[in-house]
């Protein structure tokens, strides 16, 4: 096709226009098509779960024993192992993060910079599924050495490899919060006498506090929401406790447990994928929408 | 102010700086016992063999081809239909686009589906894919599920690429008497086309490593042929990975090491294309 005719034929044809702007408009319904498909399915299947488990009884019921013969679906154990095990990935990835963005922003050099930054990306490129084995053959034997009594699977392994791998995250985020800080800021902090430890505390990172909260929120995010690392190395028992060194089982290790198990369709135990799956949802959509309102809210007045 | 405090002042920001960089060095420590670990296990196993044998219950014959081509299969279907819709869609978000509230919540919307936990889109490919539409455990619905999954990423790296374009580029054109496709097609898309083809290679990436959402959809851990066609059922090398480091013999974790060893690879390619793309469009561009 060459060139030419098509310019001749365009003034004849508005219609050929008009045509490419309403499969472009279709395309991006298509993205919007997507969310309504997540809220339908989860929304959908879960009123069926929920008509035959109280909803009471799956926000605050204790025990979570889908295969029992009298079963239980108290969702709390499982929520309370997502919060074990990205509490925990925050306690790694919180301050590693922000004190790598504080390196690479206030004390790195360009050269420095344009090394270390990629290879810390690179930690995020990793598929989850090499994170589990390197939880399950190199940290877990290392944590059971350290402390006697760690099970083979146990919360903090998972803490730990999750923390490595939201990382980047934080640094990433963060360190472009903390880039936008205008220079004329540093320049005035250092000009009184201040050194750069206190510019960097006291200055850069009270400036570009929006940009760093929101960072944690949505690293925390990206923590409930692993899989594999989780399922791999956190195990599959539903524990409802703080024990870091003990077995639990989370949202998304449970989805992969039944999953794996293949429920037959129209059963409780399937349902229950959609009504967890759901409750993961709402729990990292609610996250991600807090980081951007951080972001638009405490956005910095510096011009 | 003492000489005293002003020494104290100094050492405490020496040691801020070293703990500073001790942090960012920690995750590169990560980074490399990681890769040490994997390396250090399953280079053995390694060998042309297993990447051209099938899945084994004796772990000395499994080979990772069947994953493979599973991979190639459903990432190049994912490609498929992701790529033209993604682009169609941020084109039209930032080329086209009225500034309406719908427009605006479609924005907004696409920001929130990349951050959605990828196994949530395993649960809607298992319920519209694979049952709804009555797709099974194949190809086509794990490829469909994973399109759903790069496609808010691929959209957003592309509204990137495309607002990087001048816009003295656009207005030449329309002064030219172009229309609103031609300029599109001809000055924005060709301009913006490395930053796409980057943002794809790394959006696929992604869904080359993914496990969860496919483990869903019903790729198993044990599938001793290729895929012939987009109908067939179908293994991919993480759910693969996955299938033999949950096997209590120590054989089998070596050959997951050897089967991570051959993914990082796949995706150490993939990534070092992507910089170099981008590295020579930006040096292009800076002449």
């Amino acid at each position: 096709m060459s060139a030419r005719p098509d310019l001749s034929r365009r003034r004849a044809t508005g219609r050929g226009e008009r045509l490419i702007e309403v499969f472009l408009a279709g395309c991006a319904g298509v993205t919007g098509l997507a969310t309504l498909g997540v809220l339908v399915v989860l929304l959908g299947h879960s009123v069926a779960f929920f008509a035959e488990v109280p909803l009471g009884a799956f926000l605050f019921g204790t025990r979570w024993e889908p295969m029992f013969e009298d079963p239980r679906f108290g969702v709390l154990p499982l929520v309370s192992g997502s919060l074990l095990v990205a509490g925990g990935a925050a306690l790694v990835a919180l301050p590693t993060g922000v004190l790598s963005a504080i390196f690479l922003s206030e004390y790195a050099g360009p050269r420095a910079r344009g090394v270390l930054k990629p290879l810390l990306e690179v930690l995020a490129g990793i598929p989850t599924v090499v994170y589990g084995y390197f939880a399950l053959t190199f940290v877990t034997p290392l944590l059971r050495t350290l402390v006697p009594g760690t099970g083979v699977f146990n919360a903090a392994s998972a803490s730990l490899v999750v923390g490595v791998m939201i990382i980047p995250t934080v640094a990433s985020l963060s360190e472009d919060a903390m880039r936008a800080v205008p220079d004329s800021l540093r320049a005035a902090s250092l000009g009184l006498g201040a050194t750069r430890m206190e510019t960097a505390v006291r200055v850069v990172v009270p400036s570009a506090v929006s940009g760093i909260v929101a960072s944690f929120v949505l690293g925390v995010s990206r923590a409930l929401g692993e899989t594999m690392a989780v399922t791999i190395a956190a195990g599959s028992l539903p524990n409802l406790t703080l024990d870091p060194f003990s077995s639990v089982q989370t949202m998304t290790a449970y989805i992969v447990q039944v999953s794996l198990g293949e429920a037959a369709q129209g059963t409780v135990v399937y349902r229950s994928l959609f009504a967890v799956g759901t409750t993961l949802f709402l729990m990292t959509l609610a996250m991600n929408l807090l980081s951007q309102w951080v972001v638009a809210r405490f956005r910095p007045e510096i011009r | 102010m003492s000489e005293h405090r002003r020494r104290r002042r100094r050492a405490l920001g020496g040691a801020f700086a070293a703990v500073c960089a001790a942090s960012t060095l920690l995750g590169l420590l990560a980074l490399g016992l990681l890769i040490g670990d994997v390396l250090l296990d399953g280079a053995s196993q390694l060998d042309t063999d297993f990447l051209t044998r099938y899945a084994s219950r004796v772990p000395e014959q499994a080979g990772v081809r069947a994953a493979l081509a599973g991979s190639a299969w459903v990432v190049g279907l994912t490609a498929l239909v992701s790529f033209p819709i993604s682009v169609g869609a941020a084109v039209w978000l930032e080329e086209y686009a009225p500034d309406r509230w719908t427009t605006r919540a479609l924005r907004t919307n696409v920001a929130n589906l990349a951050g959605v936990p990828s196994i949530v889109y395993g649960i809607l490919g298992l319920a519209v894919f694979v049952r709804a539409l009555g797709l099974g455990h194949s190809v086509l619905s794990g490829a469909l599920t994973l399109a759903l999954l790069v496609m808010p990423i691929l959209v957003l790296t592309t509204q990137e690429a495309i607002r990087a374009v001048p816009s003295t580029l656009r207005e030449a054109a329309y002064a030219l008497g172009a229309t609103r496709w031609q300029v599109v097609s001809r000055q924005v898309l060709p301009a913006a086309a490395p930053g796409i083809l980057t943002g794809t290679i790394l959006a696929l990436s992604r869904a080359v490593g993914e496990t969860a959402p496919l483990i869903l959809v019903g790729a198993v851990g044990f599938v001793a042929f290729s895929p012939s066609g987009p109908l067939d059922s179908f293994t991919v090398l993480p759910v693969q990975i996955f299938g033999w480091i949950t096997r209590p013999q120590p054989e089998f974790r070596a050959l997951a090491a050897a089967g991570i060893i051959v993914l990082l690879t796949l995706l150490l390619l993939a990534n070092s294309a992507a910089i170099l793309l981008r590295d020579r469009h930006s040096a292009r561009n800076a002449r």
